[in-house]
């Protein structure tokens, strides 16, 4: 029935095996969007928030798909200014999963102010003294660049190729997207790290306080070293998965392990910089405060040593030795391994960031403050995933995301 | 965001934070306006017709 649009040598599943996919995951949506709904309509008191929790599961989702979805401007700057060519077999899927994570990101912040008709506020009426301006700025503007990156995938669609207008569009696009991609990068550089610099500049809470250079904690740096390092890790992760499903090779070995190997030698970085950050903390800022490093991991039901341990060794230090080395990348159940910890690592750092931030008691009359999001809220964070699915469907049936899987596929 | 904006001043916050926000966007609107008025050049001129991307 839509044959006319699926791009040409390439097969795709039938439309009523599509439409029933599509249906399963919208099913998902509205649940979400129920869930939003409820939200706008009925206001925050849908939440679980409270004076404890200004920022709670939206705002770690919100960094965290925010990390993720650095793989658009790390394997951008990769490919257009560093000049690695291999990359641009799996760019197009770097950027539509970036455009998913960052209008994700969007989406979120729009629910969680509370009265979206009042978002445009936060440009209008810029307060020049907060971190979180920079990071509202950049991230919309990234979202502009990463449209811009996105929309030459959709000119190519077979049907909408064949416009003259929308085809010699789609090619100056392409010629000039080095500047996007360049000015992508720059955006990133400082949203990532403004998203950072929140935690760092919090004097009055020692849990995630950090000394830094002039206005910048380290936090700034460490959040775009480790976006830098872990997001390509998911653009491999969503195309394995991607592969999984569709039962195809949608890129070659050779880019993925390239991907891989930038990606291990990131996060062996990172990990080198967080694991000096967190001794110089543990060692001198934290007791500078009057607090012990157990301080932050005893008397709680839920944050125990462990969460420091499986953020740095388990999910940071075993991925980059996995990534770094060439037996680790070859080896196929080795790189799932990798690049499922350093995932799961970037979220892990980010839910210390937000919520332990929130959990720890900073006076001595305060116990520590838990918390459990609302069924809106969990709805509201799955939602992203649902339209993240649908976006990636629809993208792959009706566009050539991946300029190598006819080559792979020769028998369709 | 403006000048014209009542709480405007024109001082080192509001030109870095206010400058670096409208050079991104300036950025931006003057490369699609590049892709979008060679796209429409191109097209009347029936120019381009054989390029292919990647």
């Amino acid at each position: 029935m839509d044959s006319a649009l699926i791009p040409k040598g390439v097969k795709r599943c039938p439309t009523w095996q599509f439409a029933l996919w599509i249906g399963a995951a919208g099913a998902v949506l509205l649940w979400g969007v129920i869930a939003m709904l409820l939200i706008w309509f009925k206001g925050l008191n849908q939440t679980n928030m409270n004076d404890s929790y200004g920022f709670a599961l939206w705002i770690w989702a919100d960094l965290a798909v925010i990390a993720l979805g650095g793989g658009a401007f790390f394997t951008g700057f990769l490919r257009y200014i560093v000049g690695k060519d291999e990359l641009k077999n799996i760019i197009n899927y770097a950027v539509l999963i970036g455009f998913i994570c960052y209008s994700s990101a969007l989406l979120i912040l729009a629910i969680d102010i509370g009265q979206p008709l009042r978002g445009w506020f936060i440009f209008w009426h810029a307060n020049v003294h907060s971190m979180l301006t920079e990071v509202a700025f950049c991230l919309t503007c990234y979202f502009g660049v990463l449209t811009i990156e996105y929309v030459p995938l959709i000119l190519e669609n077979r049907q909408i190729d064949k416009v003259p207008f929308f085809h010699r569009l789609g090619h100056n696009m392409h010629e000039i997207m080095a500047v996007f991609a360049a000015t992508g990068a720059f955006l990133s550089f400082f949203h990532q790290g403004s998203l950072g610099g929140v935690s760092g500049v919090l004097f009055g809470r020692p849990f995630a306080f950090r000394e830094g250079i002039f206005i910048w904690p380290w936090t700034f740096f460490l959040f775009t070293w480790s976006a830098a390092a872990c997001g390509p890790c998911f653009t491999i992760l969503i195309t394995k998965i991607t592969e999984k499903i569709t039962g195809k090779k949608l890129v070659k070995q050779n880019v993925i392990e390239l991907l891989a190997k930038i990606s291990g030698w990131m996060i062996g970085t990172y990990i080198i910089a967080k694991i000096i950050d967190t001794w110089y903390w543990a060692k001198v800022t934290a007791p500078a405060a009057g607090f012990n490093l157990m301080d932050f991991y005893s008397n709680n039901p839920f944050y125990g040593i462990w969460i420091l341990i499986l953020e740095i060794v388990i999910c940071g230090v075993v991925p980059a030795l996995i990534l770094i080395t060439e037996k680790g990348r070859k080896s196929s159940a080795m790189l799932m391994t990798a690049i499922i910890l350093a995932v799961l690592g970037a979220c892990v750092n980010r839910w210390v960031m937000v919520l332990q931030v929130m959990a720890v008691p900073v006076l001595t009359f305060e116990n520590w403050a838990m918390y459990y999001p609302s069924w809106q809220e969990v709805a509201t964070t799955i939602l992203p995933v649902a339209y993240g699915v649908i976006l990636i469907s629809l993208s792959y049936r009706y566009l050539p995301v991946f300029p190598q899987e006819q080559e792979l596929n020769p028998e369709t | 965001m403006f000048p014209f904006c009542f709480e405007w001043m024109w001082d080192m916050s509001h030109m870095v934070f206010m400058g670096g926000l409208w050079y991104a966007l300036t950025i931006i609107g003057l490369g699609m306006t590049y892709c979008i008025g060679k796209a429409f050049y191109d097209t009347f001129m029936d120019k381009g017709k054989e390029d292919h991307h990647h």
